[in-house]
C-alpha cells in the first residue's frame, strides 16, 4: 500500500527491537477473546479505480453539471476567485494541527489574528473567536451564555424567523440542562414581531436572525432597546455574511452577541458543509466566550509574535467546568475567509454586496410581473419569498431536470401555513441572462 | 517554587486551609490569596470576582484565579455580603503575584458573625497543617 | 545535528495586511452589474467594512510566506500523541473537489443528491463494519462534537427509560473534552484512577457504579498508549446496574481489524475522521467526529437519517427518540468524501495492516528510547509511547525545553504535559505512514537532546533556536490580550 512505508526487512529489524516474533503477537496484550475473527469486509481500490467510483458518485449530483442555484436558506452560491482554493491547499495549511507549538505555527496563528480582526470590522464587534463549526453551533453556544449569566430565568426568546436548523440546535444543546426556547411569532410583513417580544417574561435573552430567514431586513434597533428594557443579552445571527459588506452591522445597533454563518467567504457548498461558524462580542463577553482566540504577543527577543490564548477558559484546562466542549473548530475554513475577505477588501466586499441585492431586486420584480405573487413587502437583502402561481411546482421540477436551474425552495415543511410560497436567492454569479431565462421559463 | 520556610506569612491576619487569608479591621474583613496559592500557580493573569452586593457562606466558591495554564477556584474565609473589590486587578493582576497581602488583596466583606474568624488559622496552626 | 532535517533557511517577514493595504487596490474582478442599481433605506445601510485593500499579488505573496512559517505533516513527522498525525493522502482533496460534490446544494433535494446521500450510507456502513456497532451517524462535526452527541444519546436513553441519572464515571487517563461533555449533558464527573499497570480495574469501577450513574466513559486503548484489558468486565458491572459504556475512539488508530469496541461491551464509541481517516487537521479543523452505537440506541441518534429504500436512497427526520439535530445541514460532507476515500483506498486488510504498523512504529520508539528518557509505565504499547523528564531534572531541563529543542532539529514535538496522570509527560505518536529512517532519525534527535541536557542545559533552556519567532511570551498575551489589529 503506497502509504505504508515499511518493507519486509524494515518489519523484521523493527519486530526485533521490539521484542515480538510478529505483528500479531504486538497484540498479545489483548486478551484473544476480545479480538475480532472476521476482520473488515471494504474492498481495497487502487487510485484510478477510486476516481472511477467516485466520478460515478459525484455523477448521480446535480451539482456536476453546471446548474444555476437560486436557492439560498443557509448555503450560498458565491463566486470563489481562483487564488483562494489555490493559497488554501497550501500543505503547510492544510497538514499542519492546532497551532499549540506557536514557533513553527505563526502562520496559521497570524492568519487566524488577521481573521479575526477582520470578521470583528464586519461585524462591528469587539472581539471574535477563531471560528465554530457552524452558525447553528455558534448560536446555540450564544444562547448557552446568556442563560448561564441569568440565574433567575431558564428560557430564551428566538425569533421565528432564525434558521428552523438553527432553532432544533438551539433546543438540543440547551434542553438537557433544563433550559428552553420561546419562540417570537412573525408578523405579516415577515419580520420577528417586537410586540410579542415585549410581553415576554422570564427570559434570559433574545435571539433574533438579520437577514432573517425569509431573507427580510430586520429592525434590530427595536430589539435593542427591548434586551435593554428586560435587562438581558441581545444575540444577532446572520447566514449570509456578504449582507454587511451593505447592511449596517449588528455591533452599530448593540448587539451583545452576533453569531454568523461565513460560507459565503470563500467556501464551497458541498452539501452543507463543512462551513464556517463565527461568533463575536462586546469586549465586556470576552471571557465568556468559548472557542478558540489567536493574540498578539513578543517573544524572547522582543519580535512580534502570535499565540492562542485566555486558554483557561477551555475544557483542556478546565474541563467539568469549562462552558463549552468545543475542541477543533472550523481552522482552515476560517483561514479560507480570510483570503476572501483580503482578495475582496473593502471596495469588493461592497460592490459584490450591493450587486447581491441588485439581482434579488431584478429578480423579484420580473417574477412578480410573470404571475407571482410578493409575499411581503419588506425591504430585503439578496433572498425573498414569493407565492407561486398553481401549476409551478411541475414546471420547478421539469426544470431542474431539463435546464439545471434550481428555481427556488419550497418553504411549507419548515413553514405549513406558507403553502405554495417558495424561497428565492440571487447572488453575484445571477446573470440578467439567467434572470430572464428562468422568468420565460416558468412563465 | 519557594520552601516553607521562605513564604511570606504575615502574624496579623487568618488563613485557610485552601490558602486564602483574611484580616478584619473594624467591621470589615479584607480577603486575598496568601504567598503560598500565588507562587504555586505562577504568574497570574486574571481574577475573577463577585460583584458588590453578592452574598456568600464560609466556604462558597467566590471567583476564581487564572495564571496561564491554569485556574484555581478561590472560597471565602468567612460569612457576608461583599461591600468592595479590588477593581485595579483587572488591569494588574500580577498585584496578587507582587503584593498579595496589600495591592493584591481580592474582596472586603462585611461579615454576619465576625466570630467565625475564629475558625480560621493563625499563622502557626497554617504552618503546620503546609508541612503536613 | 548531522544529517538532520532541521536547517535554518531563508525566511520572509510579512507584515500584517493591513500594513501593506494601499486605498483603491481590489484582488478580485468585479462585473460591471447588468441590471439596474437598487438602493436601500439609509436607516438600514452602514458604510463598507474597513477590509484591508490589496492586489492579486499582494494576497498571494502574504500567504505563501504565512505558510511557510508553519510545521506540517507535508513537512516532517509529526508526533503528536494522541492526535494521529499520519500523512494526508492528496487523492482524497482531489475527490472533495469533484464540482458533484464541491458544489452540491445542501437542499437540492434527495432526488438530486444521490450521490451524495449514497456516499454517506456506506460510509456509516464502513465505519459500522470497522469499529463493530449497529448504526452510525456522520452529523457531529469535530470529536468533540461526537463526544457531546454521544452523552446527548446516553442522556436521552436514560431519559426514555423513566429515570435520568446525575452522575458519569470518569477515569484520570480521559481526554479533557470528556468531562465538559458530560456536564453540558448535566452529569457530575465522578473521577477514577487507574490501576498500578496504568489501565482501569474493575474495582475501581465496582466501587462508584450505582444506579445513580448514567455510565462511564472511556479510552481505549487509552491515553497512556495502553489497551484497557478489562474493558468486558467493567462494561458488565456498568451494565448490570443500568449504565451506559461511552467509547472515546480518538485512538482508534490503534486497533482497526483487531478489536471491534461494538463487540466487547462499549455501547456508543465515537471516531475522528481527523485522526485514525486521514484527513488534514487544517490547523485546527474542520475534522468530523462520526458516532457508532449499538441497536438499542439507534433511534436516539441525531436527525436527519440516510435511509436507503430499494435503490434509492432519501434523508428521514421523522423519529421521535432523537437527541435532534446537532448541525445546521447533515455535518462536514467534505470531510467523509476524503475519509471514503481513505478507506477505500486502504480496504479492510489494508486498515489492519496500518494499526499494526502504528503499533509496530510506537514500541520501536519505546524500546528504542527507554533508558534515554524516562518510561513510567514499561509494557507493550500500543499506537503510542509516554514517556517523561525525571532523567533530565538532574540538569533542570523539562520536557518543555527538550520539546522546543526538537524543533531545531526538524521534528514537530510530540504532546507535552498531557496525560495529566504522568509528570511532565513526553507522549509519542509516530503513526504508521513514517518509514524506519524518519522515525531513526527522530530517535537521534533525542538522544542528542539527551546529551545536550547534560552537556549545555542553558542552551536547551534558549530553545528553539532556527525558528522564526523564539518562545512567546504568553503571560502578557493572557494579562493584555490583544485579539485583533
Amino acid at each position: 500500500m503506497r502509504y505504508l512505508p515499511h518493507t519486509t526487512q524494515d518489519i523484521d529489524d523493527m519486530l526485533k527491537v521490539a521484542g515480538c516474533k510478529s505483528l500479531e503477537n504486538l497484540f498479545d496484550c489483548i486478551p484473544d477473546s476480545l479480538k475480532t475473527k472476521e476482520g473488515i469486509d471494504i474492498p481495497q481500490l487502487s487510485e484510478w479505480e477510486l476516481d472511477a467510483h467516485m466520478d460515478e458518485l459525484a455523477s448521480q449530483n446535480i451539482a456536476c453539471r453546471d446548474y444555476k442555484c437560486f436557492i439560498g436558506a443557509g448555503s450560498y452560491d458565491h463566486y470563489i476567485p481562483a487564488i483562494i482554493p489555490y493559497l488554501i491547499s497550501r500543505s503547510e495549511f492544510m497538514t499542519a494541527y492546532t497551532p499549540y507549538q506557536p514557533e513553527v505555527s505563526q502562520g496559521t496563528l497570524q492568519g487566524i489574528y488577521e481573521f479575526q480582526t477582520m470578521v470583528t470590522e464586519l461585524l462591528g464587534m469587539d472581539v471574535a473567536t477563531a471560528s465554530h463549526y457552524d452558525c447553528g453551533t455558534a448560536l446555540a453556544e450564544a444562547a448557552l451564555i446568556a442563560l448561564r449569566k441569568n440565574r433567575k430565568a431558564n428560557k430564551i426568546a428566538v425569533s421565528s424567523l432564525v434558521h428552523p436548523s438553527h432553532r432544533q440546535i438551539i433546543t438540543t444543546y440547551i434542553s438537557p440542562a433544563g433550559y428552553e426556547i420561546v419562540e417570537i411569532p412573525a408578523t405579516k410583513e415577515g419580520l420577528t414581531d417586537t410586540a410579542a417580544l415585549a410581553g415576554m417574561d422570564d427570559i434570559a435573552g433574545i435571539a433574533v436572525q438579520s437577514p432573517n430567514f425569509f431573507g427580510n431586513i430586520e429592525d434590530l434597533k427595536a430589539f435593542k432597546s427591548i434586551a435593554d428594557e428586560k435587562n438581558v443579552l441581545f444575540i444577532t445571527s446572520f447566514t449570509e455574511a456578504i449582507a454587511y459588506g451593505f447592511l449596517k452591522n449588528p455591533g452599530s445597533f448593540g448587539a451583545d452577541l452576533v453569531a454568523g454563518e461565513g460560507q459565503s467567504l470563500g467556501i464551497g457548498k458541498s452539501f452543507g458543509g463543512p462551513g464556517l461558524g463565527l461568533l463575536a462580542g462586546t469586549g465586556k463577553q470576552m471571557r465568556n466566550l468559548p472557542g478558540r482566540f489567536v493574540g498578539k504577543t513578543t517573544d524572547a527577543n522582543g519580535e512580534e509574535g502570535f499565540v492562542l490564548t485566555l486558554a483557561t477558559r477551555e475544557q483542556h484546562i478546565r474541563r467539568e467546568k469549562a462552558s463549552s466542549n468545543i475542541c477543533s473548530n472550523n481552522g482552515l475554513n476560517a483561514m479560507t475567509a480570510g483570503i476572501y475577505l483580503a482578495t475582496v477588501g473593502k471596495i469588493g466586499i461592497r460592490e459584490i454586496a450591493r450587486q447581491n441585492h441588485d439581482k434579488a431586486v431584478y429578480m423579484k420584480k420580473s417574477l412578480v410581473k410573470a404571475g407571482f405573487e410578493s409575499a411581503f413587502d419588506s425591504p430585503f437583502f439578496n433572498e425573498f419569498v414569493l407565492k407561486a402561481p398553481e401549476n409551478f411546482e411541475a414546471k420547478r421540477t421539469a426544470l431542474i431536470n431539463d435546464c439545471c436551474i434550481f428555481a427556488g425552495m419550497k418553504l411549507e415543511p419548515f413553514y405549513p401555513e406558507l403553502k405554495g410560497h417558495y424561497l428565492f436567492c440571487a447572488t453575484e454569479k445571477a446573470s440578467k441572462k439567467d434572470i430572464d431565462h428562468l422568468v420565460k421559463e416558468v412563465q | 517554587m519557594k520552601e516553607i520556610n521562605d513564604l511570606i506569612l504575615p502574624d496579623d491576619v487568618r488563613y485557610t486551609k485552601d490558602h486564602e487569608w483574611a484580616k478584619q479591621d473594624g467591621d470589615i474583613v479584607t480577603i486575598g490569596v496568601n504567598d503560598y496559592a500565588q507562587d504555586q500557580l505562577g504568574e497570574i493573569v486574571f481574577v475573577e470576582l463577585p460583584e458588590v452586593g453578592d452574598s456568600f457562606s464560609a466556604g462558597d466558591e467566590f471567583g476564581s484565579v487564572e495564571s496561564v495554564k491554569a485556574v484555581s477556584e478561590i472560597y471565602i474565609p468567612i460569612s457576608g455580603e461583599v461591600v468592595e473589590i479590588n477593581e485595579g486587578l483587572e488591569d494588574a493582576p500580577e498585584l496578587v503575584n507582587g503584593d498579595c497581602y496589600k495591592g493584591g488583596w481580592l474582596i472586603k466583606v462585611k461579615p454576619d458573625d465576625p466570630s467565625e474568624m475564629d475558625n480560621l488559622l493563625d499563622k502557626p496552626a497554617y504552618l503546620d497543617m503546609l508541612k503536613g | 545535528m548531522n544529517r538532520q532535517p532541521g536547517t535554518s533557511g531563508l525566511i520572509f517577514n510579512e507584515p500584517l495586511l493591513w500594513d501593506k493595504s494601499r486605498p483603491g487596490r481590489c484582488a478580485v474582478s468585479l462585473p460591471t452589474s447588468d441590471v439596474e442599481r437598487s438602493d436601500l433605506d439609509a436607516a438600514l445601510t452602514g458604510d463598507a467594512p474597513d477590509l484591508p485593500q490589496l492586489a492579486e499579488l499582494d494576497v498571494v505573496r502574504h500567504y505563501t510566506r504565512l505558510s511557510q512559517w508553519n510545521f506540517g505533516v507535508d513537512s516532517g513527522m509529526y508526533p503528536l500523541g494522541s492526535c494521529t498525525m499520519k500523512y494526508n493522502p492528496k487523492t482524497n482533496e482531489v475527490q472533495a473537489a469533484r464540482q458533484g460534490f464541491a458544489g452540491a446544494h445542501p437542499l437540492a433535494g434527495d432526488e438530486f443528491s444521490q450521490g451524495a446521500l449514497k456516499l454517506m450510507y456506506n460510509l456509516e456502513q464502513y465505519l459500522a463494519d470497522i469499529t463493530g456497532f449497529d448504526a452510525v451517524t456522520l452529523q457531529p462535526a469535530a470529536g468533540a462534537h461526537g463526544e457531546l452527541a454521544g452523552m446527548l444519546i446516553i442522556h436521552a436513553f436514560h431519559a426514555k427509560n423513566g429515570r435520568q441519572r446525575s452522575k458519569i464515571i470518569i477515569p484520570d487517563t480521559a481526554h479533557g473534552t470528556n468531562p465538559a461533555s458530560a456536564s453540558l449533558c448535566g452529569y457530575e464527573s465522578v473521577n477514577i484512577k487507574s490501576g498500578k499497570n496504568g489501565i482501569l480495574e474493575p474495582e475501581t469501577v465496582a466501587a462508584v457504579m450505582d444506579e445513580d450513574c448514567a455510565g462511564i466513559m472511556v479510552t481505549n486503548p487509552n491515553t497512556l498508549g495502553l489497551f484497557e484489558a478489562n474493558i468486558k468486565e467493567i462494561a458488565d458491572i456498568v451494565h448490570a446496574k443500568g449504565g451506559l459504556v461511552y467509547g472515546d475512539g480518538a485512538n482508534m488508530n490503534a486497533i482497526m481489524g483487531v478489536v471491534k469496541p461494538g463487540k466487547i461491551g462499549v455501547d456508543v464509541l465515537h471516531l475522528n475522521l481527523h485522526k485514525t481517516f486521514s484527513t488534514p487537521h487544517g490547523g485546527g479543523g474542520p475534522g468530523s467526529g462520526p458516532v457508532a452505537v449499538v441497536k438499542a440506541l439507534e433511534p436516539f441518534l441525531p436527525i436527519p437519517r440516510v435511509q436507503k429504500d430499494l435503490d434509492s436512497y432519501k434523508f428521514v427526520t421523522d423519529r421521535p427518540d432523537s437527541i435532534g439535530r446537532i448541525h445546521t445541514f447533515y455535518g462536514h460532507f467534505g470531510i467523509m468524501v476524503r475519509a471514503y476515500s481513505y478507506i477505500l483506498s486502504m480496504g479492510g486488510k489494508g486498515l489492519l495492516n496500518a494499526s499494526q504498523l502504528a503499533v509496530l512504529n510506537a514500541n520501536y520508539v519505546k524500546e528504542s528510547l527507554k533508558g534515554t528518557l524516562n518510561l513510567p509505565y514499561d509494557m507493550p504499547c500500543m499506537h503510542e509511547c509516554v514517556f517523561n523528564d525525571k532523567i533530565q531534572q538532574e540538569f533542570h531541563v523539562s520536557t518543555m525545553d527538550m520539546a522546543k529543542r526538537l524543533l531545531d532539529y526538524g521534528f514537530h514535538p510530540p504532546t507535552v504535559y498531557f496525560p495529566l496522570v504522568v509528570d511532565a509527560a513526553f507522549m509519542v505518536e509516530p503513526t504508521e505512514t513514517e518509514s524506519k529512517e524518519a522515525i531513526d532519525q527522530f530517535i537521534d534527535a533525542v538522544k542528542a537532546i539527551a546529551q545536550e541536557a547534560g552537556d549545555n542545559p542553558e542552551q536547551l533552556k534558549k530553545a528553539p533556536l532556527l525558528t522564526k519567532v523564539t518562545r512567546l511570551d504568553e503571560v502578557t498575551a493572557a494579562r493584555k490580550p490583544c485579539l485583533k489589529g
